[in-house]
């Protein structure tokens, strides 16, 4: 399969958290990407390192994270590994997303969401709003718990 | 002890509402029981041979007389009226159905508990030494280290999807009563050159079929980067633990593979980055958490003896009651070890009544240990007489602690689903051999560990006698392994040779013992002389 079929496309997308035009660069391989200095949008599967792109994130507007499977959890890492160095682009979960799961995600740094089965809508609403805190702190802006005890 | 703020409060109801609409679209059939299931298992529900199992989770293993009593009504209200505290200071109901599982939720987070991530490939409940703030030897009281982490590890969003379970232990004291280097992460707070509070850091231990002692990671983590330094340990297990094989999935393979040199090093280097990421809680969190473990108004002058002229009294004090930091009070701990019974039980009138102790005897607190009994922590000496009389009415005052008869067991075949023999008869057996035979008491302290399976939930690896029980061509068969230990001179028993037969394993069993009596010297206990005289004597007595 060549590279350029890779990626979901803006059509899949469920879920956005973002004002700025949905990217329609079809996503390619971290290898892939690596090799190339054109592409714009990029995808890391499980095994992927996410800090191999850091020296390029100028250059990314996209990047998906695949989850082929819904228990597989290295894509948090991946996500978090990305925003923690300042990356601001598009995060975008791809593949087993699932309900439950979209409330972490959100917190690891994902800001769009294409699953591969369409979700209940009314059911990701309420999933995205159930939690009023949070424990711990992430790059997600909110405060944790511990931030609102103390000032 | 500690006390939810409304912050905590509505964690947990939260986490019951969630769990409430997942059940729901479970039953409703819009997810499937495969994305179920882990969601279940986050909130402590197995599916097990005859029904739902629900564990839910003791913190460091206390309680108040409030929560105790919550746990027999819920033994009542949901299950046959008891239930079955584990190796991992939690309990656990054998006999939920699902469709009730978020009522009896709520019903936990009323009294500030839950059943969260006791189960599931996420970081689970977190263990302590159960004289926590009692004991004499501790540096510190472990608990607040264990609470700051507790709510640092609940709702992870990175670390709920981990390649397998993840268990922490927090102790403070060079005397471990909670097997922190078969954890995990073992946490040791310790006091460095300087004299400043800190945390020893062990990682990769752990029982299973694999089973390994913990490596010392890092000697000393300065208490303002706790979290941050288990963030990276576990970023580094989340990106690089193997995920291709759930046998090989656990940090201590990851530990083992790599060396514990190079993952010290990636973690070094995790550590470094996540500073600069500003994740930690303040030290005034830490300070905030304190208090609640501060010690209780302990009176001074108190009697220094009991009156020991009733022998079973006597013989009761001299194996339940461990010396206590504060002059004039003893820890005593709740043998859930009778005769005959099966290890770690107790009925909802049990509990009713340990709950009613706790808060007569021993300041409204007790604790679960990992040997499956409970400790009242701080009883006066001076009343030990009337709490001894008010145990043996509720069938409590079983004298054996640390003895053959204080046999660790999981649930084994009678209830596990990955059995593959029963434990809880075995254990049975033993116990009751040893009452008719004398030797209990002459035996001293024997540590003594039955698994039904490989997974180790038993601790057989670790103790001075281990059982495994093991399916052979469809009969049960039972290893006996010898030599292990839990404690601070951490060991892993070895086999001893071919298995046997469930009446054959409680001969086996009394034969090592006899081995022992006749070579102990002074002051040996069984694992002392096991060590000095090695396996060989105890082969020949086995199979001659």
């Amino acid at each position: 399969m060549p590279d350029n079929t890779l990626g979901t496309s803006p059509d899949d997308v469920q879920f956005r958290f973002r004002d700025d035009e949905v990217v329609d660069h079809a996503a390619v391989t971290v290898d892939s990407f690596l090799d190339q200095s054109n592409a714009a949008a990029v995808r890391i599967e499980p095994g992927d390192n996410a800090r191999d792109l850091l020296p390029h994130l100028d250059r990314i507007k996209l990047v998906e994270v695949n989850f082929p499977s819904f228990m597989d959890g290295r894509g948090y890492s991946s996500a978090r590994v990305l925003r923690e160095a300042g990356y601001e682009g598009e995060i975008r979960a791809v593949g087993e997303v699932l309900i439950d799961q979209l409330a972490i995600m959100r917190r690891c740094g994902f800001d769009a969401f294409a699953p591969d089965n369409e979700l209940d809508a009314a059911d990701a609403e309420h999933a995205f709003s159930l939690w009023d805190n949070v424990y711990q702190k992430t790059t997600d802006g909110r405060a944790p718990i511990w931030q609102k005890r103390h000032g | 002890m500690y006390r939810y703020d409304q912050y905590d409060q509505q964690m947990v109801d939260t986490r019951v509402a969630e769990f409430r609409d997942q059940t729901r679209r479970r039953l409703e059939g819009k997810i499937t029981e495969d994305q179920f299931k882990p969601l279940r298992l986050q909130n402590g529900l197995y599916l097990q041979l005859h029904a739902y199992m629900l564990r839910v989770a003791v913190p460091y293993g206390t309680l108040n007389s409030t929560q105790m009593h919550a746990l027999a009504d819920i033994a009542d209200k949901y299950d046959r009226g008891y239930g079955h505290f584990t190796t991992r200071q939690n309990i656990q109901y054998n006999w939920i159905k699902l469709e009730e599982a978020p009522d009896l939720l709520a019903d936990l987070a009323k009294v500030e508990m839950h059943a969260i991530q006791t189960s599931g490939n996420c970081i689970r409940n977190i263990s302590s030494d159960q004289y926590a703030g009692a004991a004499a030897d501790e540096l510190v009281d472990p608990r607040p280290y264990a609470e700051l982490l507790r709510q640092w590890s609940s709702f992870h969003p990175e670390f709920l999807h981990l390649p397998r379970k993840f268990k922490f232990c927090v102790i403070a004291s060079d005397n471990d009563r909670a097997a922190m280097r078969l954890h995990d992460i073992g946490i040791q707070v310790v006091q460095n050159d300087a004299g400043e509070i800190g945390c020893a850091f062990y990682v990769g231990g752990g029982m299973g079929r694999t089973p390994m002692i913990a490596p010392l990671i890092r000697e000393f983590v300065p208490l303002d980067q706790l979290i941050t330094y288990s963030e990276a340990c576990l970023r580094v297990y989340n990106r690089y633990g193997r995920r291709d094989n759930k046998y090989k999935a656990r940090i201590k393979i990851l530990v083992h593979e790599l060396g514990k040199d190079e993952y010290a090093r990636q973690v070094e280097e995790e550590f470094a980055h996540l500073l600069e990421q500003g994740i930690e809680p303040p030290l005034a969190e830490l300070e905030r958490i304190k208090p609640f473990f501060a010690d209780p108004a302990f009176k001074t002058g108190l009697p220094d003896k009991a009156d020991r002229s009733d022998d079973q009294f006597a013989r009761w004090v001299d194996s339940n009651c461990m010396p206590h930091k504060a002059p004039g009070y003893v820890a005593v701990t709740i043998s859930l070890k009778p005769v005959g019974g099966i290890p770690g039980d107790a009925s909802s009138a049990q509990m009713h009544a340990m709950a009613d102790l706790a808060k007569d005897y021993s300041f409204d607190e007790c604790r679960v240990t990992h040997a499956q009994n409970i400790v009242l922590p701080h009883v006066e000496i001076g009343r030990l007489n009337e709490l001894y009389a008010k145990l043996a009415e509720a069938d409590l005052a079983t004298a054996n602690i640390d003895q053959i008869g204080d046999i660790i067991a999981c649930p084994g075949l009678d209830y596990c689903s990955l059995a593959n023999a029963r434990s809880i008869p075995v254990a049975q057996k033993i116990s009751q051999r040893f009452e008719a035979n004398g030797k209990g008491e002459l035996l001293g302290t024997l540590k003594l560990k039955i698994s039904g399976c490989i997974n180790a939930c038993g601790h057989h690896h670790a103790g001075h006698i281990g059982i495994l029980g093991v399916d052979k061509k469809g009969t049960e068969n039972y290893q006996l392994l010898l030599g292990g230990s839990e404690a601070e001179d951490t060991s892993l028993a070895k086999i001893t040779g071919p298995g046997f037969d469930e009446a054959g394993i409680v001969d086996a069993v009394e034969k090592a013992a006899d081995v022992y009596l006749a070579q102990r010297e002074d002051g040996e206990r069984f694992l002392d002389t096991y060590r000095r005289i090695g396996m060989d004597p105890f082969k020949e007595a086995l199979y001659a």
